[in-house]
């Protein structure tokens, strides 16, 4: 089933073409890679399917459904889950209270009448939802600590458990590798996996670590110039001799 | 390795070094030289202090004890504009450029103040040489660049006009390897035209490549130095093994 | 056709006037980073200087050394002092942090030199113009005159010499890149902190040489006049996005074109008092559409110094952790403070002292709003003075002309507030910071100059008569019982305002104060929180406003003019941001000092009435200056230091060790604020 699906995509700025008509299709419980050399487009890509750049041409449609124009916390609400290159956490609050923030807003209760009714706190199912997310990515010991202690390789599960909390169905992870050393980078491809296999989540990310994408992703795009050049397994995709050219650098 | 057993001093000498962030102990006690005219690899893992290293020598942080001998002169605790005036660049980690600026006006706050106005359309023009990529965006700003395009502004600004000592962080981070490989190519260059080279990655085998000589840190001190072909065993030690 | 040439023409000196503080205000911030709120007090001390000086019943001299002294000489030197004590420390702090602190010194400043007029001259002298008076240039049957043509003449050498500045010269690239990032600046080799210093007296002199320029506009030489005169020169400013020199003169120049056209039409279509409504409310309705309107505002938002992360972390909020034997004792503590205090007040005090405690209780009640608004959703507002007014207002109309009941009447105008506050926040859809304090400031200065002076607004010439309350058969109308009233409308709204902080409003206000784009990413719109915040601390003000009105008994211009003008406002936020906005306590504490502390100084030391409010109010906005190193507040800072003091105390006598605790759960943990730094402080 299709649950992810841009066509052709065309974003510009100031004159320069970012993107030129880009379609790309996702399927439900994939694991895929966007890939490209520097400045090929892939973040804007990346932000024009999440909703951060409105596309200048073209169509997303998520299940179906046409949510080109939709903001950001919208989409988060129909399924859209993400964590961000450089991490973004609220601070001053711990690692357990990103999870139960991220399940009150997922729940959609409460507001102002509910505060002052006494039923602003967080609820036993919340609190039970959240150590089954910590546990599930190792943070159980990390809980209560704020996240300003932490080093960036928990932080970056610390977004990531935030948002799962969120049950997304599609989840768009920016570089999730960058910057964390080799046993960091293993952990977080770790909790992908498990997220994947657990919830039967969707993840598209961005990355630039070749050897990571390599280990976890199941299809892989590739983009150069703004062009979508290549598509396909990720085995495959990496022989491409184009790819290679274009991305790596190698002469086929 | 110092002016003690008669050879030469290195051009810059890292004596007992021990820097913190407000209550954050970075770095303590370390110790290390970089010779005139080689090119040296500071590795480590995440968090081992290679950064904290580089800020203290360009001056963006004092540290709290320690000598920093540039050229015999201890630049430990000077100001940063007077250390970059006595001819230490550094290339600070991921996307240092001024978003606000240009990509032009980027390279020429870096090359204008050696440079009068002829020899700055020069500059101007070898840095588009290099990043081909730049000069296509010269009158972007340089907050609209991708995280690639910027990582190559804030190269192309230290590799343009090449000083005594050229302090590079994570180098590779967040490029293209085909970039990466033409960054190399460039350094190499210039440390042949003499300049002196202090490479940080967190990716070995690449420095190494360029590599005379190689400190390893980790957790805050340093656990190697000497010459890079062991410490490509240790590095991996320290990288897989903890 | 012909008239609308001359209504263009007439638009040109007060364009220029606009211009010319527009310049100044995108100087300040494109050199600084700084929206310098300021800007204004800084050319009144320019200009009073200036007239001091040429007074002939005082120095009396000529025009050029006066000149040469209060422009040329005292605007650089305040600039470089400004830098020198403040700004250069704050130079990497949030752009919030350097707004407070522009606060402080429009508060200060004016305060300041108000004392030496005070203590020194009885009459404030009356400001002529630079030029002769004579008429020098005729346009058919325009007519400019001297201080006019200067003006223009000003305005242009100006605009031409800062473009030719930024554009092509080294100093102005480098003034540039300080603003945004002082410490990649000095890698390249530039004195960052020198560079910094020029600018801001570069930007004094500037705001000096406006100040003594328009001082002939002025019937009185006026702090306020001038903060008015900058707040509208700021939607030709928000035109430039604040960054753009051209864009800013070609803004103000529209706005005196547009002034001048709505003057001539508008006189011809509507009643003389609405169409001069309209025409001085242009300026602020411009800057609040500009806010709310412009594409790219949003993209202006304050870059961020890639180095950041280098610098020692600020102190940080996290919260320090109590034992629960301690919270029970503090929270003991505060209820027979509470207690006791509402006893000695209501039985002790004599009627003077219970007049000001009750006005100070009040206040409180209004400052938790502030606490909702710059507390938990971490928005500045400066209209919060306009909300209670309003609150005020409404419940005065209703209750004196419809007979309501006074508490019903409070309450409907609590929830009309709310309503207004909501509307005021349209912007923070698009917008956060510094623009949406703008945006607030705009309205503030609208409702003050615009809307309070209407007659069916403010009641006429008479005041509307607001009755104390009656409840349960009880009779509030003593002023002790309503002392009595008071506290439990306090205890009544503080007890709301902990509610939706601990509850699901304040923690999804927390997350949107983090991380915007983090908020929304997990499905909470950053908009809808932040006016709902708003909505919120409207309502609390208002409902603070009506109790005012009730207590005062009547409400109208001069009740307005004493308790609810935005300068006030100002002021109070100032003064509860650098008390402590995150806490009840900290708005408690503000509200009691506001009204106490002149009172004290007035009594105290003996001094004359406008003279300890001068003080007291020069004080409140230089105590604004310590919110850079402690954001959460000075109460809140020494609590917590008191409180892990006392909780090491009482480790060491349980265990025995000062520092049993490895796992970093100490509450002397200070913990650095950027993650993406963290990394580099070596994993835990």
């Amino acid at each position: 089933m299709t649950l992810l699906e841009a066509l052709g995509i065309t974003k510009r700025f100031d004159g320069i073409c970012a993107l030129n008509r880009v379609d790309l299709k996702v399927s439900a419980g994939e694991l895929v890679g966007l890939i490209g050399p520097n400045g090929a487009g892939k973040t804007t890509l990346f932000n024009c399917l999440y909703g951060l750049v409105r596309p200048d041409e073209g169509r997303v449609l998520f299940k179906g459904e046409d949510i080109t124009l939709l903001p950001v916390f919208k989409r988060a609400r129909r399924g859209f889950g993400r964590t961000f290159q450089r991490v973004e956490l609220f601070g001053g609050m711990t690692v357990v209270e990103h999870l139960l923030v991220a399940a009150r807003a997922h729940a959609r209760r409460g507001g102002v009448l509910q505060d002052l009714l006494l039923r602003g706190r967080p609820t036993a199912t919340e609190q039970s939802e959240a150590e089954k997310v910590l546990a599930l990515l190792g943070l159980t010991a990390d809980a209560d600590r704020p996240i300003e202690a932490l080093s960036l390789g928990r932080a970056r599960l610390v977004e990531l458990a935030r948002a799962i909390m969120n049950q997304p169905a599609l989840l768009f992870l920016d570089e999730p590798f960058s910057g964390l050393d080799r046993t960091e980078t293993a952990e977080v491809s770790e909790a992908l996996l498990v997220a994947q296999r657990e919830h039967g989540t969707t993840i598209m990310l961005v990355e630039h670590d070749i050897t990571a994408v390599q280990a976890i992703t199941q299809r892989l795009f590739v983009l150069d110039y703004g062009t979508l050049i290549a598509e396909g397994p990720t085995a495959s995709v990496l022989k491409d001799p184009r790819v290679r050219e274009a991305y790596l650098g190698v002469q086929a | 390795m110092n002016s003690a057993d008669g050879t030469p001093a290195a051009l810059l000498e890292v004596r007992d070094l021990t820097a913190s962030y407000g209550p954050f102990k970075a770095v303590f006690g370390v110790s290390f030289s970089v010779p005139g005219g080689r090119a040296t690899a500071l590795l480590g893992p995440n968090g081992a202090g290679k950064t904290t290293v580089a800020r203290a020598i360009s001056g963006l942080i004092s540290p709290e004890r320690g000598h920093i001998w540039f050229n015999g002169t201890d630049i430990a605790g000077q100001r940063a504009y007077r250390i970059a005036r006595l001819g230490i660049a550094h290339a600070t980690e991921g996307r240092s450029v001024f978003a606000s600026l240009t990509v032009e006006e980027n390279l020429s706050l870096a090359f204008r103040r050696n440079a009068k106005r002829a020899a700055l359309a020069a500059k101007l023009a070898s840095a588009y040489d290099l990043f081909p990529r730049l000069g296509e965006r010269r009158s972007q700003l340089a907050g609209t660049l991708s995280g690639g395009e910027q990582r190559m502004l804030s190269l192309a600004r230290v590799l343009v006009d090449p000083p005594k000592l050229l302090v590079v962080d994570e180098l590779s981070l967040g490029l293209a390897p085909v970039i990466v490989s033409e960054v190399y190519e460039k350094l190499a260059l210039i440390k042949t035209q003499g300049t002196t080279l202090l490479i940080i990655e967190q990716y070995v085998e690449q420095a190494l490549k360029i590599a005379d000589d190689a400190v390893v840190m980790n957790r805050g001190e340093v656990v190697y130095a000497g010459p890079p072909t062991t410490a490509d065993e240790l590095a991996s030690h320290f990288l897989i093994g903890s | 056709m012909n008239h609308l040439v001359e209504y263009l023409i007439r638009g040109i000196p007060i364009g220029c006037v606009f211009a010319l503080v527009a310049v100044g205000i995108v100087l300040t911030y494109k050199t600084s980073g700084v929206l310098n709120l300021a800007f204004g007090a800084q050319a009144y001390v320019s200009a009073a200087t200036f007239y001091v000086l040429r007074d002939p019943a005082r120095t009396n001299w000529p025009m050029v050394p006066a000149l040469i002294v209060s422009v040329l000489l005292l605007a650089p030197a305040l600039g470089w002092l400004l830098d020198r004590v403040l700004y250069r420390h704050l130079r990497t702090a949030p752009p919030v942090a350097k707004l407070v602190t522009s606060l402080g010194l429009l508060v200060a400043i004016p305060e300041l030199v108000k004392l030496d007029f005070l203590l020194g001259a009885t009459q404030k002298p009356r400001p002529p113009g630079i030029a002769t008076e004579s008429i020098v240039l005729t346009l058919g049957n325009i007519r400019l005159d001297g201080n006019q043509v200067v003006t223009i003449v000003a305005a242009a050498v100006s605009v031409g010499g800062l473009t030719l500045l930024f554009r092509a010269t080294n100093l102005g690239l480098q003034m540039r890149a300080v603003v945004e990032s002082p410490r990649m600046t000095e890698l390249a080799g530039v004195n960052a902190d020198a560079v910094g210093t020029f600018s801001w007296m570069l930007s004094s002199f500037f705001a000096g040489l406006a100040g003594v320029l328009l001082a002939p506009l002025f019937g009185q030489l006026n702090s306020l006049d001038y903060l008015t005169l900058l707040v509208a020169a700021l939607a030709a400013a928000a035109f430039g996005r604040l960054v753009s020199i051209p864009v800013a003169v070609a803004g103000g120049l529209g706005l005196g074109f547009a002034q001048n056209l709505a003057a001539g039409y508008l006189n011809d279509l509507l009643p003389e008092v609405l169409a001069t409504s309209i025409r001085q409310a242009l300026p602020f309705l411009a800057l609040f559409l500009v806010l709310l309107l412009l594409p790219g505002i949003r993209r202006t938002k304050e870059s961020t110094d890639p180095l950041a992360g280098v610098d020692p972390p600020p102190p940080a909020p996290v919260a320090a952790v109590r034992s629960r034997g301690l919270t029970i004792a503090t929270r003991v503590t505060g209820a027979v403070a509470v207690g006791g205090g509402t006893l000695v007040t209501a039985t002790l005090l004599d009627p003077f002292w219970l007049r000001i405690v009750t006005q100070g209780v009040i206040l409180a009640v209004i400052l938790l709003s502030v606490l909702v608004v710059t507390g938990l959703a971490g928005q500045i507002s400066l209209c919060q003075a306009s909300f209670a007014a309003i609150g005020a207002l409404i419940t005065a109309h209703l209750a004196s002309r419809m007979g309501m009941s006074v508490l019903l009447a409070i309450a409907i105008g609590a929830a009309a507030t709310a309503i207004v506050g909501a509307l005021v926040a349209l912007p923070a859809l698009r917008i956060g910071g510094i623009h949406l304090a703008l945006a607030t400031l705009a309205f503030a200065v609208m409702f003050e100059t615009v809307i309070m002076p209407i007659d069916s607004v403010n009641g006429g010439s008479r005041q509307l008569r607001v009755p104390r309350p009656l409840l349960f058969g009880i009779d509030f109308a003593s002023d002790k019982a309503f002392f009595v009233l008071t506290v439990a409308c306090l205890c009544l709204a503080a007890g709301a305002v902990l509610l939706l902080k601990y509850g699901t409003t304040g923690r999804f206000l927390d997350a949107v104060r983090g991380s915007e784009i983090a908020a929304a990413s997990i499905g909470i719109s950053p908009g809808k929180a932040k006016i709902v915040a708003f909505a919120i601390s409207a309502a609390i003000a208002g409902f603070g406003g009506g109790l005012l009105a009730s207590f005062e008994k009547q409400m109208g211009s001069t009740t307005y003019q004493g308790n609810f003008s935005f300068v006030v406002g100002l002021v109070w936020v100032v003064l509860v941001i650098t008390l402590g906005s995150r806490t009840v306590q900290g708005a408690v504490n503000a509200g009691l000092s506001f009204m106490l502390f002149p009172q004290l100084l007035e009594k105290g030391l003996h001094l004359s009435g406008s003279v300890a409010q001068t003080i007291a109010f020069a004080l409140f906005g230089l105590g604004a200056m310590t919110y850079a190193k402690h954001p959460e507040g000075i109460i809140d800072a020494q609590t917590r230091r008191a409180v892990n003091a006392i909780m090491r105390r009482l480790r060491r006598t349980r265990v025995g060790t000062p520092d049993s605790d490895p796992e970093g759960k100490s509450p002397t943990v200070v913990a650095p604020t950027s993650v993406s730094a963290a990394d580099l402080w070596g994993s835990p």
